[in-house]
């Protein structure tokens, strides 16, 4: 039995070099994003300017109209992601766990998890390659045209990750004990029933885990857009997400300069609106979910 | 004459089922059991194909002539349209060696620095329970939902004040900040299943702390791979902190590398492709290598 004072000081004595890399390069970078968005700074000196920022941010008629559209994109990037991942996700994984299968599971199993092991440079280049009028697979200029470039990476980056809500599932389901689902037979269900039945409502919480983490995710994003449209992703600011527009506000662009403050200041929006939707989804939803002990 | 349209009044069955056979009410044919053996092999297959086939065009074509690629892109490469050009192209113009260099000494020093401190970190939230011990664990396990791209900005400052700027040492401490909290989340479920006589014993033999972990990590070494593997993703594809913080001819990675390659080249096909499949190649191996460890790492590590 090792006493308390002797349990302090080796507790800071391993815990301390992961704190000092984990707080200095991430949760106070964070917090000091936050703190930058209500200074106002030019050269070496920096003032308090309150919520001046942001008022610019939403009332400035460029910024503004460029943070209102960045949102709703994303909210579309986010809201096809879950509609198309989800449901083959589930399938996928329903397949896996069968029982139909014996060796070849890991072969599948690999085989459709190997997009997401990609650089999103490599994926958006090659649907851009398959989908160029060029090959003279798609004849529509999907890219080009502002009504379909957004679900058309949106469905690229699905592509990409349709493995993650697999595997999530897959491992719930591999977690559901036999005996469940044989004494379900023996009761007369078939495989139909005894999954929407038994399994389904056994793997539920997986799936609030994986809307709140597709969700940080995709506010999250900007690889796969950046690749494929730059900075100031076109025609027409159709694919801007917030992510780039983090990007463009502290590097600036062709049609905005660049500027820290303001940096900031759309990170901490981002990052608020990241933070209060986890949060309340905790709170609100995963506490409620019930969880059955197995 | 009228032909009796009634159906004929069904025979009254009187056989007994025999016993050995479950008694099942009828249902109608549901797809799950339409679908045999066969047709979730079917299924999966198809699936399998629309994953992999994308990424076996590109490596096929970039076997080709540029003729070869736009005469016949999804057509194997023949003795006309062979060609290693556009690797020779890759290796003579491109900056590919030094990129994969980097991404080499990136990676490997994360998965270093990550496995080190987030296995002390681990340990020492299992093993020494003080009142501060539960609050240090969930500081650490909010960290895993934090998008810590959104502090680039105090992140510039940090590695300008530092002289940190334009070098692969701030891109991993970057990415050892972004891993450590699902790596001491995993190793946390590891080390807790380690049996408590074993550590005692070792205590008892006048093993010191330190002796008593080196003792313990053979037992949790699932944990050191699987944090290894989850590590590895992120961090040799990320684009965001290379071209913020490394952008530099001599610092890039191949990720970083391979996008400038493909502004650059617009118009050299083969090299493009080449570089594309130099660019994947390494990872799809070494996943496909350690799946499960990394499905494990995945799910043990979000899930909790």
């Amino acid at each position: 039995m090792i006493r308390t004072p002797a349990r302090y000081r080796l507790l800071a004595m391993f815990v301390l070099p992961a704190l000092l890399v984990y707080v200095a390069f991430s949760v106070y970078p964070l917090i000091s994003s936050v703190v930058l968005s209500f200074f106002e700074s030019s050269g070496q000196t920096s003032a308090f300017v309150g919520t001046a920022n942001y008022v610019d941010l939403f009332t400035n008629p460029t910024t503004n109209a460029r943070f209102w559209n960045a949102l709703g994109n994303n909210v579309e990037f986010f809201l096809i992601h879950l509609l198309v991942e989800l449901p083959i996700g589930l399938l996928m994984a329903a397949l896996l766990t069968s029982g139909r299968l014996r060796r070849s599971v890991g072969v599948y199993r690999t085989l459709l998890f190997i997009p997401a092991t990609l650089s999103v440079v490599i994926v958006g280049f090659i649907w851009r390659l398959i989908i160029n009028p060029l090959w003279g697979l798609v004849e529509f200029p999907l890219l080009g045209t502002e009504a379909t470039a957004l679900p058309t990476i949106s469905l690229m980056s699905v592509w990409q990750y349709i493995g993650i809500p697999m595997i999530f599932l897959y491992t719930a389901l591999l977690a559901i004990p036999d005996d469940v689902i044989e004494a379900s037979r023996i009761d007369g269900a078939g495989s139909w029933t005894a999954f929407w039945r038994i399994k389904f409502p056994l793997i539920a919480p997986q799936f609030g885990l994986i809307v709140i983490l597709t969700y940080i995710w995709t506010f999250n994003g900007f690889d796969i857009v950046y690749a494929l449209n730059g900075s100031a992703p076109g025609p027409n600011y159709s694919t801007d997400i917030l992510g780039t527009f983090f990007y463009r506000s502290f590097f600036g662009s062709s049609g905005q300069v660049a500027d820290l403050d303001l940096g900031a200041t759309v990170a901490s929006v981002i990052f608020l609106l990241i933070l209060v939707t986890t949060a309340a989804y905790f709170w609100l939803v995963q506490r409620r979910l019930k969880t059955y002990e197995l | 004459m009228s032909i009796d349209t009634r159906p004929a009044p069904a025979a009254p069955s009187n056989r007994p089922l025999p016993e050995a056979i479950p008694v099942r009410r009828r249902r109608p044919r549901r797809l799950a059991d339409v679908l045999s053996g066969g047709g979730v092999h079917l299924l999966l297959i198809a699936m399998g194909l629309f994953s992999v086939v994308p990424i076996l065009i590109v490596l096929m074509n970039s076997f080709k002539t540029t003729q070869g690629i736009f005469g016949a892109p999804f057509a194997l490469p023949d003795a006309e349209t062979f060609n290693l050009q556009g690797y020779i192209n890759v290796f003579t113009r491109g900056n590919f060696l030094l990129n994969y260099q980097n991404s080499l000494i990136v990676t490997l020093a994360t998965i270093v620095l990550t496995i080190v401190l987030g296995t002390l970190a681990a340990w020492a939230l299992v093993e020494y329970k003080v009142p501060i011990t539960p609050v240090l664990a969930g500081f650490f396990v909010v960290g895993i939902m934090l998008p810590i791209r959104l502090g680039t900005v105090p992140l510039i400052k940090i590695m300008t004040s530092w002289g940190l700027m334009d070098t692969l040492t701030a891109l991993i401490l970057v990415y050892t900040a972004m891993q450590l909290p699902l790596a001491i989340a995993l190793m946390t479920t590891y080390f807790r299943a380690v049996p408590n006589e074993l550590k005692e014993a070792a205590r008892i033999d006048g093993a010191g702390e330190w002796r008593t972990l080196g003792i313990t990590l053979p037992i949790v070494r699932v944990g050191i791979a699987a944090v290894a593997s989850i590590t590895m993703l992120p961090v040799w594809n990320d684009l965001w902190f290379p071209l913020i913080l490394a952008p530099n001819k001599q610092n890039q990675t191949v990720t970083l590398g391979v996008q400038q390659f493909v502004g650059q080249f617009q118009n050299d096909y083969p090299a493009l492709l080449a570089s594309l499949t130099l660019g994947a190649v390494p990872l799809v191996i070494l996943f496909a290598v350690f799946s499960r460890q990394y499905i494990a790492g995945l799910t043990k590590g979000y899930g909790k």
